[in-house]
């Protein structure tokens, strides 16, 4: 009886150490810009070539523009490192979508989009929201630069296995509650450091009742919960998305491929180290008040209050965290006013996204009180599908500013950026200090609850719209 | 990668949890194409009072008097001592290229993140797991008047206080065994060349489209 984490990684063994300490196969490489200038140069500092270039596919996403494309880039420093990227793409014959191919956006959109991310495939890339892949049962985790370059030149990694832990999700989400919503609850509940040497399986009637992006926003966000892998068992919703796919497997191959598929997920009675039971039904819209996504408190609540934390080192952390956030302890969250939403990032930037915020937006404005809302597709084929859709007139007409695909305000790496002192309403992954620009203010909520902020001026219950 | 070496080094106490990469080295220093030069904007928005920016003389930018690595007592520090989930936060390598380049070899917390504490082996510094009552203990002698000098020794897997005293700490063989050789990890892999070759064989039969190109 084994776990899918189990099989996933013995499939992947080479071989393996005393100690545990394996050679694990790695199947895919996505790369970007920021995470591999470095690692490409060492390959050329030690005369070696990539060792199956095919393996590797190629984005631009953290420092591209979302706007004006046409231009160019006009930060020196970053066009430099857009320009290294195509360089050693080319010179190394790997396949990338440059940032004005329209297959171009963030590698965790376009991985699956491209179906470059396959079930039961290991999957790395040098950026810790990797774990996003798991939506598709791949084994898929974030690297440093150093394992870039080790990937790069062996097709492999050094690793020891991790722990399992079964996060299993009983009953049904209610309405207007989703994925966003859930996985900040698993968050709040067993903290950023509860899953630092597990890898998660999610299960459970929620989970499956997921779609595939619903499943990708939970996997994405495991590393805020300190795990580096999150996975989740693939099933009928899995083979259909994969199906047809550019990179997805054809004919014969397709019928050999679903066959084996249909064996990843975790044998009844498979032993998990650590079980935790988290109720769907409980679970109401969420929102983050501080500077780790572990702060996090229903909508419907209140801004909590340090001195009610029996732990100093905790207590203390909320303290510095409300004085950062400029916030009072016991504020009820609907009183709180961003002044920037930000509707995007590898967490909240697929079509299923989009089409949640419009149903928001659609016929309303955005407040007064609001100096940007900003709508960042995740690729460039989700920005053209809602464009077919139509998506993109509801967000111009409603106020929002409608971008080209990217990382933008998620890390603020480009030009998209809060100032100091500036609140927002984001659905991206990290609320930390700075993360969205120097002394930026980040509340992350789901894509619905950013469109209904940004057209009432103050964080609502979504469910109270309409 | 350079040798790991018996040193005794000043310990700079960072009193706060959760220390995610973003606060360790801020996005806009990510753009280096080059692995070194990241030192003087470690920890950049806790340690300057102004906006710091890729190309800046931070010789000339206004220190912030309360962040501890602008405390005189600490100049020179070699050894961070930190809080639980040290390092959390995204993967990027700048984050152990940064202490290094400042001059941190070893840092020790109760716990750090995954991802952090393996790019830490790959940069030849050495992270430390303590008990968090060890911890508040270091804190308690850290902030003193005299700043605390301990002597690492990652052969011995001993941590020398002043008073003679001897705390142990664990690590991973195989991680020891580069760290004091200064082994590069590729190296050793591509000594395993033919189980890769042999690997790839099988699963090329058991899951071709695994291997479409």
């Amino acid at each position: 009886m084994k776990t899918l984490y189990d099989k996933l990684w013995e499939d992947h063994v080479v071989r393996s150490e005393a100690d545990g300490t394996s050679l694990l196969y790695i199947d895919r490489h996505l790369v970007h810009e920021v995470t591999s200038p470095q690692a490409f140069e060492g390959l050329r500092l030690a005369g070696r070539r990539p060792w199956r270039t095919g393996a590797n596919l190629a984005t631009p996403d953290h420092n591209v523009p979302t706007r004006d494309r046409e231009k160019g880039i006009d930060d020196p420093v970053a066009r430099l490192q857009v320009e290294t990227l195509d360089r050693n793409c080319r010179d190394f014959g790997i396949t990338e979508f440059e940032m004005n191919d329209i297959r171009q956006g963030i590698v965790h959109v376009i991985g699956p989009e491209e179906g470059a991310t396959l079930p039961g495939m290991t999957l790395v890339c040098g950026d810790s929201h990797t774990a996003t892949h798991g939506a598709l049962g791949a084994l898929a985790f974030g690297i440093g630069t150093s394992e870039v370059e080790h990937v790069l030149a062996t097709q492999c990694l050094i690793q020891k296995k991790s722990r399992n832990m079964l996060i299993e999700v009983k009953g049904r989400l209610g309405p207007g509650v989703d994925a966003k919503d859930l996985v900040l609850a698993i968050i709040g509940r067993i903290g950023t450091a509860g899953g630092t040497g597990y890898a998660i399986e999610f299960a459970g009637e929620a989970i499956r009742d997921l779609s595939v992006e619903g499943r990708m926003t939970v996997c994405n966000m495991t590393i805020e919960a300190g795990a580096r892998v999150g996975l989740v068992a693939v099933d009928d919703t899995t083979i259909e998305y994969v199906k047809g796919r550019p990179y997805a497997p054809k004919g014969e191959t397709w019928e050999r491929a679903v066959a084996a598929w249909r064996n990843l997920h975790s044998d009844e009675g498979a032993r998990f180290d650590r079980v935790v039971e988290i109720d769907a039904t409980a679970i109401e819209p969420q929102m983050t008040w501080g500077t780790s996504p572990e702060m996090v408190v229903p909508v419907t609540g209140r801004v909590p209050d340090p001195a009610r934390e029996p732990d100093p080192v905790k207590a203390d952390g909320m303290r510095r965290a409300l004085e950062y956030m400029g916030l009072e302890a016991g504020t009820p969250c609907t009183g709180i006013r961003p002044d920037v939403v930000f509707i995007g990032s590898c967490t909240n930037s697929r079509i299923e996204d989009l089409r949640a915020a419009a149903g928001v937006a659609k016929g309303r404005k955005v407040a007064s009180n609001i100096r940007q809302a900003l709508v960042v597709p995740g690729s460039g084929l989700v920005k053209k599908q809602a464009e077919e859709e139509g998506l993109d007139r509801i967000f111009i007409e409603a106020g929002f500013e409608w971008r080209d695909p990217g990382c933008s305000m998620c890390l603020a790496m480009n030009a998209d950026r809060l100032e100091p002192g500036e609140r927002c309403a984001s659905t991206s992954n990290r609320n930390f200090e700075g993360r969205q620009g120097a002394g930026g203010r980040t509340h992350l909520v789901g894509p619905a609850m950013a469109a209904a902020a940004a057209v009432t001026g103050h964080f609502v219950d979504v469910r109270k719209l309409n | 990668m350079e040798k790991f070496e018996t040193f005794s080094g000043i310990v700079a106490p960072l009193d706060r949890s959760n220390v995610d990469t973003d606060a360790i080295i801020p996005k806009q220093f990510l753009k280096s194409i080059k692995r070194t030069g990241f030192g003087p904007n470690l920890f950049d928005e806790w340690r300057y009072l102004d906006r710091g920016e890729p190309g800046m003389d931070c010789s000339k930018r206004p220190l912030n008097p309360d962040f501890v690595l602008n405390d005189p007592r600490y100049q020179g520090a070699r050894i961070l001592l930190a809080r639980d989930n040290f390092g959390c936060g995204s993967s990027r390598e700048h984050a152990p290229w940064a202490l290094l380049d400042y001059g941190f070899r070893v840092v020790i917390a109760p716990s750090f993140a995954d991802i952090f504490f393996n790019n830490c082996f790959k940069n030849g510094i050495l992270p430390i797991v303590l008990d968090a009552k060890i911890i508040d203990d270091l804190f308690r002698r850290a902030v003193g008047d005299e700043p605390l000098k301990l002597r690492v020794d990652l052969e011995n897997q001993t941590i020398g206080l002043p008073d003679g005293k001897t705390i142990g700490f664990e690590v991973d063989a195989f991680r020891k065994h580069c760290l004091l050789n200064g082994l590069d990890d590729i190296g050793l892999t591509l000594e395993h060349v033919d189980a890769i070759r042999a690997y790839e064989a099988r699963r090329r039969q058991e899951a071709p489209w695994l291997f479409a190109e």
